[in-house]
């Protein structure tokens, strides 16, 4: 069954659509990101324009957020004053990511720079994640309970501005915090993602936050950073595709309970290596769409250049 | 007499096209006579139309299955019959007639890249603006464009889709920005937005023809402009252009208005119904949990 998309101007089939919302969906239930680095290349692939492809993602990853919020507020694991700073950096990091995306644009690399900031971040971040837990996954083989410090100082205790964040059990200077939620406020606005992947290592590795905590204040402020990257996009571009939109929600949110009940019956190791390898493996492809010759070296664009 | 008679086959061009020995013939006896009205408007049309190279004894009647399409949720694309007669008002002069029929998408100007490779990676490193071209454009014909058109007459009446595309002052802009065109033309060719269907227009005893022109499912709102072009010997005798209004229609329209009018209101529309849906998510599931 064929469906018109409005902003989009194709007609694409709905089960595809529903198909590509439902599995998203489930792997962010099971791991706890917001899933729109998956997303927004599964959208490109079916058709959908790119600028159409990163606004619409945004809205969708609004939905799984609050869904996943929703249950992590039960927990009691979600820590809103960090939140809340993660989220002053995220707008700041926000405007500049839909500012150089509009002038990316304007210079027609607008691809090459998403493709570029798919390639570089997931890259990183999948190779580490791996090592990480291929690690943490044989030493729990070998018997070795991890060592853990509770309290590890470094440059970064000798900043200023401190605060107190009860939920975490931290008493950190604010300027981490701001830079790390203006890099994925950045990161949102170019690449239609919440940043997810990028915020749940950075807040255990870097801001040494408890991992209870750590996946509700990432899709805490996820919510927010992606909400306001919607109404930009909607704004400025006119690219956010209601309807779109409706039918990877729909399917979103239902595999995103699933997800959930999947996650909870696997070990934290083993989920953060699925993960890493989920993430290498959108990398790799990425970069060798860039890296081989493609069968048409030209495109074609409405519109004039200015 | 003769004109009398003719006239009388325009306006009951219904009853003529399902005797035609073609394969769909009363599926398009059906539409035209549900569309009798857009076969009469014809008869306005045919007066302007002839009159060109003095041959004046030749003109098009001639009618569309539909002259508005609607782009709703479910538009899947859509066909679009061209019908129509020649009237004659002495009998037949010598030479092979033809008939092309054009269907042309509203114009605007498009920037056409080539990538290239940059320290090992592929990028876009040359660009031309294209001050217009068509955004869809089929070519339907009677027989081999080359043979049924000189290149004189395809110059004078821009038939073919080389003559749409209005580039001027390219070769400033990169090297070989020929190169350019012709990829424009390949691109959308590949994408099924420029068609040429030689042959696809079947010319009955000289006088009836007829040509399905499918539009593709990736359509651009707007007005879409049909051209009949009668030609005899490769010369053109007879000319007419008939209107397609393109719109897109109900929720696909309400959603693509407010998204360009009010964006911010659209975006707060969309903000809450993704939070809704997350939430109504997590509730129903809990509900079903317990």
């Amino acid at each position: 069954m064929q469906l018109y998309l409005p902003i989009a101007e194709i007609s694409a089939n709905i089960f595809l659509i529903l198909g590509i919302g439902g599995i998203v969906g489930f792997l962010s239930g099971m791991f706890g990101v917001g899933g729109g680095f998956l997303i927004t290349p599964l959208l490109f692939f079916v058709g959908v324009p790119p600028a159409v492809a990163v606004a619409t993602g945004a809205n969708q990853v609004v939905a799984s957020s609050v869904s996943g919020v929703l249950a992590q507020m039960k927990r009691k694991a979600v820590d809103f004053r960090m939140g809340t700073v993660l989220l002053v950096g995220g707008f700041g990091g926000s405007i500049i990511g839909i500012w150089v995306f509009e002038w990316m644009k304007r210079l027609g690399q607008v691809d090459l720079f998403v493709q570029l900031s798919y390639v570089l971040f997931l890259g990183v971040i999948g190779a580490m994640m791996f090592q990480e837990s291929l690690r943490a996954l044989l030493r729990n083989r070998d018997g070795k309970a991890p060592i853990r410090r509770a309290h590890s100082h470094n440059w970064v205790h000798g900043l200023p501005f401190k605060m107190k964040f009860r939920a975490s059990g931290l008493y950190i200077s604010v300027i981490p915090p701001v830079l790390i939620g203006a890099l994925v406020g950045f990161l949102a606005a170019i690449m239609g993602v919440g940043g997810g992947f990028l915020l749940v290592p950075a807040m255990i590795y870097l801001l040494g936050m408890p991992t209870k905590v750590v996946i509700g204040t990432s899709l805490f402020q996820i919510i927010f950073v992606s909400a306001f990257t919607t109404l930009m996009h909607s704004v400025n571009s006119h690219s956010v595709d209601l309807m779109l939109a409706l039918l990877l929600i729909f399917s979103g949110v239902i595999g995103a309970q699933f997800g959930a009940q999947i996650g909870l019956k696997l070990k934290a190791e083993q989920l953060r290596i699925l993960l890493s390898l989920l993430v290498l493996a959108v990398s790799l492809r990425i970069a060798a769409d860039l890296l081989l010759q493609p069968d048409q070296l030209y495109s074609v664009t409405p519109g004039a250049m200015p | 007499m003769i004109r009398s008679a003719l006239l009388c086959l325009s306006l009951t061009l219904g009853l003529a096209a399902a005797v035609l020995p073609a394969a769909a013939q009363t599926e398009a006896g059906a539409e035209a006579e549900a569309e009798t009205g857009a076969g009469t408007e014809a008869e306005a049309g045919t007066g302007a139309a002839a009159g060109t190279a003095g041959a004046t004894t030749e003109s098009i009647v001639s009618g569309l299955s539909q002259n508005r399409v609607s782009i709703t949720a479910d538009f899947n694309g859509s066909e679009i019959l061209v019908y129509g007669a020649v009237r004659r008002e002495a009998p037949p002069p010598p030479g092979r007639l033809s008939v092309v029929i054009t269907v042309e998408g509203p114009s605007g100007p498009v920037t056409v890249r080539r990538k290239g490779r940059v320290a090992g990676i592929w990028i876009n490193n040359a660009a031309v603006d294209v001050d217009s071209a068509p955004s869809f454009y089929a070519v339907a014909t009677t027989g081999p464009i080359e043979e049924i058109l000189t290149a004189t007459e395809n110059f004078r009446q821009s038939v073919t889709i080389d003559r749409l595309i209005r580039a001027v002052g390219i070769t400033t802009q990169a090297e070989q920005s020929e190169d350019f065109l012709r990829a424009l033309v390949q691109v959308r060719t590949e994408e099924g937005l420029y068609r040429l269907l030689e042959g696809s227009v079947e010319l009955t005893e000289d006088t009836l023809f007829r040509a399905d022109v499918t539009l593709p499912t990736n359509l651009t709102e707007g007005e879409y402009t049909v051209h009949l072009f009668l030609l005899r010997d490769g010369k053109m005798i007879a000319r007419q252009e008939r209107v397609i209004d393109v719109r897109k229609e109900g929720l696909e329209r309400m959603i693509y208005n407010l998204a360009q009018t009010q964006p911010l209101l659209y975006g707060v529309i969309a903000l809450l119904l993704a939070a809704a849906a997350g939430y109504g998510a997590s509730a129903a599931f809990r509900m079903i949990r317990n």
